[in-house]
């Protein structure tokens, strides 16, 4: 690793640290970090949606035509239309003629929702109903060993809970009697769903901690200390030790201010 | 004013500062990740099917990778898509690959970068020997980068990828790409494999393999982990990876340990410590209810 | 006129695309394309209204002093430089320029520092503290107080601890079994339902925008 890529590194743990200290409380070393990345990130997103959009799918199709025609002498003139409904979808932010932005967006509503019709109804709901009526191997009903999810009893229950969930979610009609009964299944078998989203959503949060873990250790802390690296010299573990000193003179600041403040009354709450 | 009865253990057990909760929950994490062990990962069959089903595609056939995630799913996401690619350029199986994610493009780009820099060695995966290759752009993968409303890029590829796509990633014209040759849409490809951090997925289901018909896997992060079994279950898919345990089983499979079996030990542990938390916190609730009850309060 | 052009508008493009899905004639087929061609590009200065939005906002704070009005400035500076870096940078002869029209910009190493470096830590940490957040909030909220919410708490634990190996092999190969049949079952027809609920939502909802009942994406006047 060279000193130029540690460096850079070297900032990215910082800016990791920076975030981490809003554990502990709002600080400006969190909010400078926020404000960077929304920044960084709308500069990023410009760039792409001019280098990978608007230069491929527009510029480059007009480029065989002169500006001072506005593009109108070259082979497809016809892609102005788009970059003029485009354009005009600017007039969003003006009071007095937002009204025209709406066209371009009707353009794009409208083609947008009549793809999904055919398409939602099919995939989510046709789709779905058939694999819920599937035929049920009466044959094999317990199945082979523990919990055998292909058995009998597995695809009654699948039946039975899709048709129960989707009762609960039928709120036109009181849930009472026979109808009561199967909605109240159908909360049972929603909340069973609702736990195993949980559980495996915990494991989601943990592994994002974890990666940072491992970035603060193997593409960080290692290199600082990484004596085989060609590369290395004293400045390695100097800036290192330079991000311990900030996260230390930091920690020491807060704890005077606490022990500063910590026999003084607190104020009482409205 | 607080009354002193209320500030019994369970009260208190019940209200300590979270600021402990994460303090604690940092220094089992780093603890777990400093201790060397390892814990079994079982393979799931919609994991398996998905390894199984490169493994056995002919040399040549191209494989069609969408990584549509940003650096937020990254923990769980980039390893599968380092396993994938490994075992596909490995079979000298040829990669297409779209980043439907505003701040995914980058991401995916130095993903083949390090990927291609990792097949520069001779490496041996389930006992079987590859010899080092060069992974060359345009003719082992091309990258096509990304374009807004991912459900309509979908549908445009599968009429044409040039509709959506004139140029890849780099501004080459797809025409001018040797691996484009011949290639109009996913009728060409072998299978779509969607590895998506967000709604996305959806989108790859009804607008892709909905109309088009082609065989679709997943890698979804753990947060969507339980919403798509409906769809393997009806056969819309036909595998499914679901977070950082997905992406472990994966690298089991493909016999190429990374960050997601390292992962998975700290996982163990800090799973013990919000049971923990879980358990005293209800203990708590509990005891205080009983105690209200006794009292007649 | 200002409000009836629009609702027509997604009305004609509606429900031709519906017809279009059913129909395999050429000239549909033609018409869509070239629909799809436009729309890439339509779709391409509407995302630009957010980075508009943004510099506005921000621009706006600066101009007001408003509270906190210094991070703007961050804002700023760091999105006109990642636009810069990404405009410019060396070609395969190494001669540095600004670069419209080619994607050298993408390839730029200060470009992709500022990613690798700035967004892709502080976007990963951000996410990081969901961990926190959510072993906080199953420590405070996270009750049995009902049936419902145990088997809620049940169905968890099981799902965590399914790769748990420390009371012995037996215990995690059933609980794995137990785990993936939770997933595979219950789960999965809980989900199915709410799929097919949204799923008919979602077609609904289409239906009365195609239709004009659902003008929202209109704004108001």
């Amino acid at each position: 690793m060279e000193l130029g890529t540690f460096v850079w590194t070297t900032l990215g743990a910082m800016l990791t640290l920076a975030i981490f200290s809003f554990l502990y409380k709002d600080n400006p070393f969190y909010k400078f970090a926020e404000h960077l990345v929304v920044g960084v990130s709308a500069g990023y997103w410009a760039v792409i949606l001019w280098h990978n959009g608007l230069v491929p799918n527009l510029l480059e199709r007009l480029q065989d035509g002169d500006w001072y025609y506005l593009w109108l002498n070259s082979s497809r003139p016809w892609y102005l239309i788009p970059a003029i409904l485009g354009i005009l979808m600017w007039t969003r932010f003006s009071k007095k003629y937002s009204w025209i932005s709406r066209w371009p967006i009707a353009l794009y509503i409208g083609i947008a929702t009549g793809v999904a019709i055919p398409l939602e109804m099919s995939n989510r709901v046709n789709k779905q109903l058939y694999a819920t009526m599937s035929n049920i191997h009466w044959s094999n009903f317990f199945g082979t060993g523990f919990l055998d999810t292909a058995a009998g009893y597995s695809e009654v229950i699948v039946f039975i809970g899709t048709i129960a969930g989707l009762i609960y979610f039928f709120f036109s009609k009181a849930h009472t009697g026979t109808f009561g009964v199967i909605a109240k299944i159908g909360i049972y078998i929603l909340m069973i769903g609702f736990g195993a989203s949980f559980g495996l959503t915990v494991m989601a949060r943990i592994s994002l901690f974890v990666q940072r873990i491992q970035f603060m250790h193997e593409d960080w802390a290692l290199p600082a200390f990484d004596k085989t690296n060609p590369n290395y010299s004293g400045w390695f573990p100097a800036f290192f030790w330079l991000v311990g000193l900030i996260v230390f003179g930091y920690i020491m600041r807060e704890l005077i201010i606490y022990l500063k403040n910590k026999d003084k009354p607190k104020p009482e709450k409205a | 004013m607080t009354n002193k009865k209320d500030t019994n253990i369970f009260n208190r057990m019940m209200s300590i500062d979270r600021r402990w909760v994460f303090l604690l929950l940092v220094i089992v994490c780093v603890t777990a990740y400093f201790i060397p062990f390892t814990i079994p990962i079982l393979i799931e069959p919609e994991v398996a099917v998905i390894h199984e089903f490169i493994d056995t595609l002919p040399p040549g056939s191209i494989i069609f990778l969408a990584i549509d995630y940003d650096p937020a799913s990254l923990a769980e996401l980039h390893p599968m898509t380092y396993a994938l690619l490994e075992q596909c350029f490995r079979r000298n199986l040829r990669v297409m690959c779209t980043a439907l994610h505003p701040n995914g493009p980058s991401m995916a780009e130095a993903a083949f970068l390090d990927v291609a820099d990792s097949c520069r060695m001779d490496k041996t995966y389930n006992g079987e020997f590859f010899p080092a290759r060069e992974v060359v752009n345009g003719v082992d993968y091309c990258f096509l980068g990304y374009k807004p409303y991912p459900a309509l890029v979908i549908l445009g590829m599968g009429t044409n990828f040039r509709l959506p796509f004139p140029a890849d990633y780099y501004g080459t014209p797809l025409d001018s790409i040797p691996l484009m040759r011949g290639v109009q849409n996913y009728d060409q490809m072998a299978c779509v494999v969607n590895i998506s951090g967000t709604s996305g997925t959806e989108y790859w289901i009804s607008y892709g393999q909905g109309r088009f018909g082609f065989p679709l896997a997943l890698g979804v992060t753990g947060v969507m982990g339980a919403e798509y079994y409906p769809f393997l279950n009806s056969g819309q898919v036909f595998g499914y990876m679901a977070g950082m345990l997905g992406a472990a089983q994966y690298e089991k499979l493909a016999d190429n340990p990374g960050k997601a079996i390292i992962a998975m030990k700290v996982q163990l542990y800090a799973h013990f410590l919000i049971i923990f938390f879980i358990i005293i916190g209800n203990v708590g609730f509990f005891m205080d209810k009983y105690k209200k009850k006794r009292e007649g309060r | 006129m200002k409000r009836q052009i629009p609702v027509f508008l997604v009305f004609i493009f509606g429900v031709f695309m519906v017809f279009q899905y059913f129909s395999p004639h050429e000239a549909s087929e033609w018409v869509y394309k070239f629909l799809m061609d436009w729309i890439y590009i339509i779709g391409i200065f509407a995302m630009a209204l957010g980075i508009w939005s943004l510099i506005h906002v921000s621009y706006d704070k600066i101009k007001h002093k408003r509270h906190d009005w210094g991070y703007s400035v961050v804002t700023l500076a760091a999105l006109f430089i990642m636009t810069f870096f990404g405009i410019t940078g060396f070609n395969e002869n190494g001669d540095w320029g600004f670069y419209f029209m080619t994607q050298e910009g993408l390839t730029n190493p200060m470009f992709l520092n500022f990613f690798n470096y700035i967004l892709v830590p502080i976007e990963t940490t951000m996410f990081s503290l969901l961990a926190f957040f959510i072993a906080s909030a199953a420590y405070r909220a996270f009750r049995a107080r009902n049936v419902l919410a145990s088997m809620l708490l049940v169905s968890a634990l099981i799902v965590m601890l399914r790769f748990n190996p420390y009371f012995g092999d037996a215990f995690a190969f059933y609980m794995n079994k137990t785990a993936a049949w939770l997933l595979n079952v219950p789960n999965m027809a809980a989900k199915r339902a709410i799929l097919i609920g949204i799923g008919l939502g979602m077609v609904g909802t289409a239906l009365k925008v195609v239709l004009g009942i659902e003008r929202g994406y209109m704004g108001k006047g």
